[in-house]
């Protein structure tokens, strides 16, 4: 079984992160809760295993 | 920046007439530099090292209190050190290396940011800007060729073919001066740049910062503290750092729609104070209200004019990267300046000048920005983005490694045509185009010490003892095993310094070039290529 992966993957996470942030620039609420969902399935699909994805949805819940 | 509080003066010089002013004809010097604040002070100490005569000018005849600098890097007390400082500035400041960051109250992550040994310098201390500048007020006065000049107020730029007249004003009026070179070191608000009608873009940030020095008698742990979101300030970040005399500086965050006015009352301040610090007693020594700025000119020489530090960029406070990157800027530009005035090198050396340190400020905006970006998002959907990531960076590495509350500032590794490309492997943390790493050493006479203060502010051969020594021409040469002994083992790791191995230094100290095995062909094509003579 494949297992998630959460410790950091990018060699400059402040370079990924700015992408995320610059993506969303300018937006309202709406679209960019659009855009994210549209990323959620680009990148699920990217992905394409099950069980990282419903691990990767039990730690985005987890409280 | 915003508005600036009232400065107390703490250090006061006296205006004295030069006999520039009575000179029947104007006379003419290889250097002017304009702003005695640190980075022009590094760079006249510098040139004067060198024995570069130059006037160094400055508005002001003192120096003032105020919330400015205050951490100072490794890399700019490595400097400080040659220039004969470094020791003072650090039994004067607080050293630190550790930082820590909370979510609301709670810890998420800390960072020690020298996890090594056997380096002279610390990674950062904290000391007030205004004790650092009276330190090299006091360096500069002990060197003859600095001649400074207070209360000497820039008020005319003039480029002429190979010279630039310069006009300044003082209490007996004003007077001209001829530089073969002007060294703008003027500040944010670089009066030089504005005579030369430079444009000065970037981006200014809308949140608004409450910057506050106060005095605490408070037995905190020496960090750097950052919070987003804490109970005392909610909804906000809070960041908190310790200076000597048990002074404090505190930011916090205010958001775009702070009324400026309103803030900066000391009994508003107090009370936002009170709410962070709780039963402490403390006093207010000095309040602002800013909103952060990162812009740069689009060169930093133009023609005889060449600039340094925050007049020719900017950054926000987060990461310690305007008067640090200053120093750099400073220590960059001396020697190569030096070598041209001396006829040594062309001027196509002052090209890698804005080059290296072009790719530096960019870097430093670069940083800057990102951690402004993150600690005070732009709207809703950004705020979102960030909280997610904080509230993800307990249960997961990858997040943690995104927050961002400033990067704090380290030398800038120069992708540099003045560096040798090398033709053998190196392992080790020493890297071309940066500074050499320091280690310590026992000097031949059998004195403890560090690599870097024996290696001086020339072009350094250091060179692994292995039979015959290099005798080379205009190269100083440091041999390991002779001149300085590896007592720790850690400069051999450092360089991964094999027998017979070569480092070329550049006056500031940055590898330039390194062979397993060298001859004097390879040594002189480095200093050349290094000189901008290629």
């Amino acid at each position: 079984m494949a297992k998630l992966l959460s410790q950091s993957r990018f060699a400059d996470p402040d370079a990924a992160y700015v992408t995320l942030v610059e993506a969303r620039r300018g937006l309202s609420e709406q679209a960019s809760a659009d855009l994210d969902t549209r990323l959620v399935l680009i990148l699920a699909n990217h992905i394409g295993d099950l069980d990282v994805l419903r691990e990767a949805i039990t730690l985005a819940k987890a409280e | 920046m915003g508005a600036a509080g009232d400065r107390k003066t703490l250090y006061r010089y006296g205006y004295r007439r030069s006999s520039d002013q009575d000179a029947r004809e104007t006379v003419r010097w290889p250097v002017v530099v304009i702003g005695a604040g640190p980075v022009g002070l590094a760079a006249a100490i510098d040139l004067g090292l060198r024995g570069i005569p130059l006037v160094l000018i400055d508005d002001a005849d003192r120096i003032g209190e105020g919330s400015r600098g205050i951490c100072w890097a490794k890399r700019t007390l490595e400097i400080c050190d040659r220039l004969g400082v470094g020791e003072k500035l650090v039994a004067q400041g607080v050293t630190w290396k550790l930082g820590k960051v909370f979510r609301g109250d709670d810890l998420v992550f800390s960072f020690d940011l020298l996890p090594e040994g056997g380096h002279k310098m610390p990674a950062f201390i904290n000391l007030q800007q205004y004790y650092l500048e009276k330190a090299l007020v006091d360096r500069a006065a002990e060197i003859e060729a600095i001649d400074l000049r207070w209360k000497n107020r820039l008020i005319g730029v003039e480029p002429r073919n190979d010279f630039v007249r310069l006009t300044v004003d003082t209490p007996d009026g004003p007077y001209t001066l001829d530089a073969d070179w002007v060294i703008a070191a003027d500040g944010a608000r670089s009066t030089t740049r504005d005579l030369l009608g430079l444009k000065f873009s970037g981006v200014t940030f809308e949140d608004k910062f409450l910057i506050a020095d106060i005095r605490m008698a408070a037995d905190l742990p020496t960090e750097r503290r950052f919070w987003f979101d804490p109970s005392f300030h909610s909804g906000q970040s809070a960041l908190m750092h310790r200076q000597p005399d048990n002074v404090w500086r505190i930011d916090l965050q205010l958001g775009p729609d702070a009324d400026i006015a309103e803030e900066q009352k000391p009994e508003r301040v107090s009370a936002r104070l009170r709410r962070m610090l709780g039963e402490r007693e403390f006093s207010l020594e000095w309040v602002s209200i800013y909103r952060f700025n990162c812009r740069r000119l689009d060169r930093f020489v133009h023609g005889r004019v060449v600039f340094v530090g925050d007049a020719a960029h900017q950054v926000s406070p987060f990461g310690a990267r305007g008067a640090n990157s200053g120093i750099q800027d400073a220590e960059n530009l001396a020697w190569k300046l030096a070598a041209v005035i001396k006829g040594e090198a062309g001027h196509t050396l002052l090209e890698s000048y804005e080059q290296e340190r072009m790719q530096a400020a960019d870097e430093n905006i670069a940083h800057s920005t990102r951690s402004t970006d993150f600690i005070a998002p732009h709207s809703v959907p950004e705020r979102r983005l960030r909280n997610a990531v904080l509230s993800l960076a307990p249960k997961a590495e990858f997040a943690r490694r995104m927050i961002n509350s400033g990067r704090l500032s380290v030398a800038t590794v120069y992708d540099t045509a003045l560096s040798t490309v090398d033709e053998d492997s190196f392992g080790g943390t020493a890297r071309l185009g940066a500074p050499i790493p320091d280690a310590p050493v026992r000097t031949a006479n059998g004195r403890d010490g560090y690599l870097l203060e024996n290696l001086g502010g020339e072009f350094t051969l250091l060179h692994v003892q292995n039979g015959a020594l290099p005798n080379l021409a205009g190269i100083k040469v440091v041999t390991v095993g002779r001149d300085i002994v590896d007592k720790a083992g850690l400069l051999t790791g450092r360089l991964d310094a094999t027998p017979g191995a070569g480092f070329l230094l550049r006056p500031d100290q940055h590898l330039c070039a390194r062979w397993r095995h060298f001859d004097r062909r390879k040594i002189e094509a480095a200093h050349a290529r290094a000189q901008g003579r290629v």
